[in-house]
């Protein structure tokens, strides 16, 4: 369907042949090495013609220092080798070359100044967000319920099965590892309180955030970073409406509802998961296991626990939210920022709960 | 003309759910042409070119673009069919990820095997043909105007040279001087590359400026097509409000006093 072209110097003028199209061009050998005598370029011979053939006429041309001394042309591609001309990119910019030790130095200075200046906005956020909660508490009247509602339902009352399941097999695996380690000293019956200690203190809350900050964290990040690409934030702002406390407020305030609601559900699924087990496993029956429960472990083990739950949600949603408010116009910081949402409020989270052991063994509780 | 139309479409229903779009339409384009598509909001322009390009599979139709069938194609033919029209959506649909250089190249990286330093060239001259300063080259389209987000599309759409370019309500949102420039950007790069042109507009200036056809939609189907005069002796009541409401008649004022 397409002719090769073919370039030839006869009498000094260098005649083109076939069709000069963008899949074509690259085969030909455009710098014939006679072709400096060349006194005009001849298109006459030649078939069809796009912009990229243009182009390579006119970079030969410029290249012989031809330029408007080609003949031959029909009508149209000469408009279009015009076009071309006037449209001619400048010479190209030396790209970014190697970077050097300098440039990699300011590398690192660059990132370690921004991650200054990311704890510092991502406090100057927490503040602003604490505020606005705190203004609310006085001023119920203008929470906004309806979005509350369905937070608390997307983040509490939907995480309800993955965190159950998921607590209950801990419990399980509690359970089972611990019997056969007690077995050993014939101390079965203290898995009841290596159970209830390890998930009411530790793990239920924690897992729960960790499940949680994955689940709806991200999803935070998401929405609200998509909101930001679609300028809906500036929307607000333009409408003299305060984004922290219509989209923020309303997502914190139900993870700091809820964390804790999904942290009982936790300690319980969890408990179950290994009274079931050590029924099984060590013949230990629920009711010894509720008696023993009872009177070996006390409350303040649950107290711990759940004290932090507040404290992790508000970690998880704020870094979910202040993630999203750090998205720009494209997709990719989006999907950056999201994964480092989930990354940063997971880690903070394990860090807070090392600063509170430390604290209640400090306090002795 | 006689030449067998380069985009021809019979009998189209589309559907969503039990929302009809399109019920038996009928639309020819002839090559070479500039065919302006109107109609009001909703009434299926994008739908229609969406069907056009593949992107939609209508209920019923028959729909060929160079004498092939658009739905009933393999995948090789359809990919080479592909390579001959280009697309510029509402809203430019740039990737957001690439910078314009890289979005005007993707084309051509996909379908061709081209140096980099070709594509790059090529692509410089495209964006300068659309009325991008160079240095656009290297923004983010999010860095953008609009404007300047719907020329790149367009640098995009006729990337490879194609014979057909849809583009969607191009002059959508632009002031009048830059829609003036785009619909004589179109009318330039239509008659140096010999582009059929398939314009969805409301523009009723680009209309009077650059459409050698108006093909008007209404009533799930293409009401009439005829040249802008023929548009004003139809007796519709859409038709005749569209081509005779007071803009109607600013628009010819302003072509008649040019
Ligand atoms: N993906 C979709 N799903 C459901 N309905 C759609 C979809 N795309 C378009 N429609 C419907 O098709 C009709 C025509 O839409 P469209 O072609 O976008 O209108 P316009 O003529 O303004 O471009 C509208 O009623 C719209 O609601
Ligand atoms: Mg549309």
């Amino acid at each position: 369907m397409t002719t090769a072209p073919k370039i030839t110097l006869t009498d000094g003028i260098l005649r083109l042949q076939g069709d000069l199209l963008i899949s074509t061009i690259e085969a030909v050998n455009w710098s014939t090495p006679q072709s400096h005598d060349a006194k005009a370029i001849d298109l006459g011979a030649v078939g069809r013609l796009d912009t990229a053939g243009a182009w390579a006429v006119v970079s030969l041309e410029r290249q012989l220092g031809l330029t408007g001394q080609t003949i031959g042309a029909s009508e149209p591609q000469d408009g279009l080798l015009r076009t071309v001309r006037d449209h001619m990119p400048g010479p190209a910019h030396p790209g970014a070359g190697q970077t050097g030790i300098i440039d990699e130095l300011e590398a690192v200075g660059r990132r370690a100044t921004s991650a200054f200046g990311a704890t510092i906005s991502i406090i100057g956020f927490m503040g602003q967000v604490v505020a606005t909660l705190a203004s609310l508490i006085i001023q119920p009247a203008r929470i906004r319920w309806t979005s509350l509602v369905h937070h608390m339902q997307q983040v509490g009352l939907n995480a309800v099965p993955i965190v159950f399941l998921m607590s209950f097999l801990i419990g399980v695996v509690l359970a089972f590892q611990g019997a056969t380690q007690l077995r050993q000293f014939g101390a079965e019956v203290f898995v009841v309180d290596l159970i209830a200690i390890s998930i009411l203190r530790e793990l239920g809350v924690l897992l729960t955030a960790i499940i949680v900050a994955g689940r709806s964290g991200s999803a935070f990040t998401a929405a609200i970073g998509s909101m930001k690409m679609r300028e809906e934030i500036d929307a607000l702002r333009a409408l003299g409406l305060d984004p922290v406390e219509i989209l923020v407020v309303p997502r914190v305030l139900a993870l700091i509802l809820m964390l804790p609601v999904l942290g009982v559900i936790a300690n319980m699924a969890g408990l179950i998961g290994g009274a079931l087990m050590s029924w099984i496993e060590l013949g230990v029956s629920p009711g010894v296991f509720q008696s023993r429960l009872a009177s070996n472990t006390g409350v303040w083990h649950f107290g711990v626990g759940m004290i932090k739950a507040p404290f992790f949600a508000l970690i998880i949603g704020i870094v979910g939210c202040f993630q999203g408010m750090q998205v720009k116009g494209n997709v990719e910081s989006l999907g950056s920022l999201t994964s480092a949402s989930v990354v940063l409020s997971i880690f903070l989270v394990i860090a807070a709960d090392a600063l509170f052991s430390i604290f209640f063994s400090i306090v002795g509780v | 003309m006689t030449a067998a139309p380069i985009i021809s479409v019979r009998g189209l229903i589309t559907r969503f759910g039990k929302n009809t779009v399109h019920d038996g339409l009928d639309l020819d384009v002839r090559r070479g042409e500039i065919i302006g598509v109107v109609g009001g909001s909703g009434t299926g322009k994008s739908v229609l070119l969406r069907a056009i390009v593949g992107l939609l599979k209508p209920a019923a139709g028959k729909i060929t673009v160079f004498g092939e069938d658009v739905r009933n194609t393999s995948v090789a033919d359809y990919r080479r069919l592909r390579r001959r029209w280009g697309v510029m959506f509402q809203g430019g649909a740039l990737f957001s990820s690439l910078n314009v250089q890289q979005n005007v190249e993707a084309p051509m990286r996909e379908q061709l095997d081209l140096s980099p330093e070709t594509r790059a060239a090529l692509a410089a001259i495209k964006v300068k043909m659309v009325g991008l300063p160079e240095n656009a080259l290297s923004q983010m389209p999010s860095e953008l105007s609009g404007g300047m987000r719907k020329r790149a599309g367009f640098a995009r759409a006729i990337a490879l040279d194609p014979e057909i370019v849809f583009l969607d309500e191009p002059t959508a949102g632009l002031d009048p001087i830059g829609a003036a420039a785009f619909d004589a950007l179109i009318a330039q790069l239509q008659s140096a590359l010999g582009l059929t042109v398939f314009l969805v507009t409301h523009d009723l200036d680009s209309l009077h400026a650059i459409c050698d056809r108006v093909a008007v939609l209404a009533e799930r189907r293409v009401l009439a097509t005829g040249t802008m005069k023929d548009m004003q002796e139809i007796d519709h009541p859409w038709v005749q409000a569209y081509f005779k409401g007071p803009r109607a008649r600013a628009a010819l004022v302003q072509k008649d006093t040019a």
